[in-house]
């Protein structure tokens, strides 16, 4: 049969569609201005970053909450909240999230909290073991809709091994861009997916420029950056941790959160994603507070809480704390934002601290955090002693990655406690029976 | 001093879809004004009403984040690559 080769109708220039779920165009934080869905980050007018703006679900929250309860195990559970289309459950993804909410009294009694009221979110669990999980399986959902097929990050580690994880699954080819000197925990995990890794010589601030430039160029044509051209869709899985802890608490927000800060972009969608919850019904509108928490070496964020600025001054980084060393946070002024309107504060702790935080916390409650939950048990305690944090109401503390990954941090204090023949003898003068 | 400037997507609507282009002055303040004699309106993408940079932008002369230096009045040397780059989030 012969086929006629017809022009294309001229006049339809209408928008391809592109279905993600509720999420109805982007808006500037900065000034406000619509833009349609696409892989766009940035304000044309005033380079503020762009956010995803929403046809919420309206009607019953009593009915929402329901099918949020009766959903699967894992962020798809809140689709209905997030820019996803409604089947994204039946996609090949790596369904992280709810993860489980420890109710950790031993800590609570060693750092002077009552009783039943501190909570770790122990987002260790996720697939590749950090909550980038949760970011990276919105990202690919954008780039299915834009039809990008190489997957790709700037990464302090943790994103760019969820990246090659989910990119694996979800049958993209992956590239990440990491820092040259992370810990070969993370490199390893970024590497083993098969996708290509490519370590950059300079620090992650370097990196990140680096693939700001790829893709204003046509070498990165066709490439979905998680965290650049798909940064608006990415920065909505870090709601899903609030949507999760409010939800785990029986739907209501715990009066104080603890986050840890490398760009901002989590802390600041946690607190997008609980004046979410608010606006729908689904949890009752109360104060909360939300504390920052950095490294001492990487602390541009806690610097500028503490002089009362509402810049912040980029800083070289230096501390063990990789995944969260990035000394030019994007979000970083929206974090002081968040920190002064809710009554939070934004506190760092010096590498020895990190590291007998993340010995705490494995002790207390058998959690071992990769460095950033070290720096968020740190701050915790740091704050709850200066009575910045209050012991009598519910907190909730993140450890957003596995111990696994910097074992180095707490490999030479962390060795067998006597090495010893295998006879009784040998165990009794050991001195370790009782 | 001539210098090459490095415009980012969002920008080169006023270059003409130019990628990079060559601008004069010796300090990044100087060459943002040469920039807007060539490319009217770009000056006042980058910098907000009080004439500062834009929080929400990136400038690097050579490898230098200018926030690190004097930002506006940070020397922009001969040959010098200036590079205009919106900020970034995640890790
Ligand atoms: C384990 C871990 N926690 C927290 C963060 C902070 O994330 P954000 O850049 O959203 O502030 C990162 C970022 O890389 C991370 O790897
Ligand atoms: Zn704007």
């Amino acid at each position: 049969m012969a086929v006629q080769t017809v022009a294309p109708a001229a006049a339809d220039n209408a928008a391809p569609a592109v279905d993600l779920g509720p999420a109805s165009g982007l808006s500037c934080r900065e000034c406000g201005e619509v833009f349609a869905l696409g892989p766009i980050f940035a304000c044309e007018l005033c380079f503020g970053p762009l956010e995803v703006a929403y046809d919420l679900p309206a009607g019953d929250p009593e009915e929402l909450r329901k099918r949020i309860e009766a959903g699967p195990a894992n962020i798809w559970r809140y689709a209905p909240l997030l820019p996803v289309p409604a089947d994204v459950a039946e996609k090949p993804n790596l369904n992280p999230g709810w993860t489980p909410l420890v109710k950790a009294d031993n800590l609570a009694r060693e750092i002077g909290v009552a009783p039943g009221r501190l909570f770790v979110k122990d987002d260790s669990g996720n697939p590749t073991h950090s909550f980038k999980d949760r970011v990276v399986a919105q990202a690919i959902e954008a780039a299915r809709a834009f039809g990008f097929t190489t997957l790709s990050c700037s990464s302090t580690g943790n994103l760019a091994g969820a990246v090659g994880a989910a990119a694996a699954r979800a049958g993209f080819r992956s590239c990440v861009f990491i820092p040259h000197d992370l810990e070969q925990g993370k490199v390893v995990m970024a590497g083993v997916y098969g996708g290509d890794l490519v370590a950059i010589e300079g620090n992650y601030d370097d990196v990140n420029r680096f693939c700001s430039e790829l893709i204003g160029d046509p070498l990165g044509e066709g490439w979905g950056f998680v965290n650049v051209n798909l940064r608006p869709y990415y920065g909505e899985g870090s709601k899903t941790l609030a949507y999760e802890i409010c939800e785990q608490l029986g739907w209501v927000i715990p009066d104080q959160l603890v986050i840890p800060i490398a760009s901002g972009s989590q802390l600041t969608k946690i607190d997008k994603g609980l004046q979410e919850l608010i606006k729908l019904g689904l949890v009752e509108d109360k104060p909360y507070k939300i504390f920052g928490a950095q490294a001492e070496g990487c602390s541009p964020v806690s610097a500028a809480f503490k002089a009362g600025h509402d810049v912040v001054r980029p800083q070289k980084p230096n501390t063990i704390a990789k995944s969260l060393a990035i000394g030019n946070p994007a979000d970083g002024p929206y974090v002081l934002d968040i920190a002064r309107r809710t009554g939070g504060a934004v506190e760092d702790v010096n590498d020895e601290q990190i590291v007998d935080a993340i010995k705490l916390l494995a002790r207390t409650e058998g959690v071992f955090a990769e460095t950033a939950g070290g720096v968020t048990v740190g701050v915790t305690r740091k704050l709850v002693e200066a009575g910045v944090i209050d012991p009598n109401l519910t907190t909730v503390v993140l450890n957003t990655g596995d111990g696994l990954k910097t074992l180095d941090a707490v490999a030479d204090s962390s060795q067998a406690t006597a090495t010893i023949r295998p006879s009784l003898d040998a165990f009794r003068d050991a001195g370790l029976a009782h | 001093m001539a210098v090459n400037v490095r415009i980012p997507t969002i920008l080169r609507t006023y270059t003409g879809g130019q990628a990079e282009v060559a601008a004069e002055g010796a300090t990044l303040a100087e060459v943002i004004a040469d920039l807007e004699k060539n490319h009217t309106g770009i000056a006042a993408r980058v910098l907000d009403d009080q004439g500062k940079l834009r929080r929400f932008v990136n400038v690097y002369v050579n490898d230098d984040d200018v926030r690190f230096e004097q930002g506006l009045e940070t020397a922009t040397p001969d040959g010098a690559g200036v590079s205009i780059i919106p900020a970034v989030a995640g890790g």
